[in-house]
């Protein structure tokens, strides 16, 4: 009966209510600004807390992602959930991971910050929803006319255990190289002693509240992208209304926090150039679609035992570094000397891959007009 | 007679593409919907429910399910 509320349109609206009650707190208890949960940033931070890019402002071992690969991890395993699959064009997943995370940077966000960003009065937060809206309308021209990355297969335990492990790896390595005050390093981990990498809530208040929103969303769905996805592909409302939730919660949390600040001058860890933060999420958004889910849902996803969103979670991991590396990443003064090159070269991959990528998931169906449907002579 | 979807192993929203898609070939009858997650279960019926079909039953099948959607 838990299981069957969850998945209802409160449970939904719920997992909205909570994500937007518990991001302006972490901000308040340390976190950046407008910063209180960034998937995309966070995993940033993560990327530069192991080296994969020396950006000194940016490096810290994020629990939020840890906790949520973990908590969707144990509620998988509670309600009988934990499915080892894998398969679905693993290196196509690795590249739109890669890519999302180059375009969130270019905004400086993922959808779940767009939304923290516009509750708490951030406008330049309306041009990356916008694009990231308009990237996924692209997303779903797509999927209309068969974009397909085929079928996962049932495999080992094991490897749907790979990201839990790695996460459970990274909070060992950071009980056992531990945040030194003053010093920019701890044995093999990074943590920034400025900017937003610095800003961090304490490690348990981080776990636990991961691990919290983790457990729901699992159970829940909750997804960003598909929000608008399946708005505009079904004229469905039900993860909508989870998203709806967020953005209303947190701006009256924001209010009570005294975190709301309307304008688009001066706006916390964000820029004004408004067409590339367009853009930026604009590619971003087109490959979430095409890879079936928001930062945030492919970490629930791989705590379930989804082997290919673990995939699709280390290319952005991976993506960050290059993204930082290659001068890519925007900064609250705009945009890197090389983000116009990213933008473009990511919406011609993605591109390539929507428009090359269809009707691969033919198994059985010899004859049969649609890879996936099949009409049997006789029941 | 009933028609078949095969979504084992098919990612979010294709499940759901692939059901509106018989939807729209058959008007009315019975189809049945194989799946292999919980959330493709849940997407799959929300669906149909809201093209008129109703849930005739769900049969788990080892870690898949068989879902009988009707429209009369």
């Amino acid at each position: 009966m838990l299981k069957n509320l969850f998945a209802s349109r409160w449970g939904m609206v719920g997992t909205g209510v909570v994500i937007g009650v518990l991001a302006p707190l972490l901000q308040k208890l340390g976190n950046p600004g407008n910063m209180g949960i960034c998937v995309a940033c966070f995993e940033r931070d993560i990327a530069g807390a192991v080296g994969l890019h020396r950006a000194p402002v940016v490096q810290y071992m994020r629990p939020e992602i840890i906790g949520f690969v973990l908590g969707a991890l144990g509620a998988a395993y509670l309600f009988k959930e934990f499915r080892p699959r894998a398969g679905s064009a693993p290196i196509v997943r690795f590249v739109l991971g890669v890519f999302a995370m180059i375009g969130a940077l270019v905004f400086l966000g993922c959808p779940w910050r767009a939304m923290l960003r516009l509750a708490a009065g951030d406008g330049n937060a309306i041009l990356g929803l916008l694009g990231l809206v308009a990237g996924i309308w692209v997303g779903t021209l797509f999927l209309r006319n068969g974009y397909n990355l085929g079928r996962t297969q049932s495999t080992y335990s094991s490897v749907g255990w790979i990201m839990p492990l790695i996460m459970l790896g990274f909070l060992v390595l950071m009980i056992i190289f531990p945040q030194v005050e003053g010093q920019p390093q701890s044995g093999i981990l990074f943590y920034s002693q400025k900017g937003p990498g610095s800003m961090h809530a304490a490690l348990p208040v981080s776990l636990i509240m991961g691990l919290g929103i983790g457990f729901l969303a699992q159970r829940s769905r909750f997804c960003t992208m598909g929000a608008f996805r399946d708005l505009i592909l079904f004229g469905q409302t039900h993860l909508f209304s989870g998203v709806v939730a967020l953005i209303v919660t947190a701006f009256v949390m924001n209010l009570i926090l005294g975190q709301f600040h309307a304008g688009f001058e001066k706006q916390p860890v964000s820029h004004t150039m408004h067409l590339w933060n367009f853009a930026g999420m604009l590619v971003a958004g087109l490959a979430f679609a095409l890879a079936g889910g928001c930062p945030g849902r492919q970490l629930f996803l791989a705590g379930e035992g989804d082997g290919d969103s673990a995939v699709f979670v280390l290319g952005m991991i991976v993506g960050a570094g290059f993204s930082h590396n290659f001068g890519m990443a925007s900064s609250p003064e705009g945009i890197g000397p090389h983000g116009i090159a990213a933008v473009v070269v990511g919406l011609a991959v993605c591109l390539f891959i929507g428009f090359t990528m269809r009707k691969v998931a033919v198994r059985e169906t010899s004859g049969a007009e649609s890879p996936v449907a099949k009409k049997p002579a006789s029941a | 007679m009933h028609a078949m979807v095969d979504a084992r192993g098919l990612s979010c929203p294709q499940p759901v593409l692939a059901t509106l898609d018989q939807i729209k070939v058959l008007e009315r009858g019975e189809i049945v919907v194989l799946v292999d997650t919980d959330t493709s279960k849940e997407n799959v019926i929300r669906a149909a429910a809201s093209k008129g079909w109703e849930l005739k039953g769900v049969e788990p099948q080892g870690i898949e399910y068989r879902i009988t959607l009707e429209k009369k």
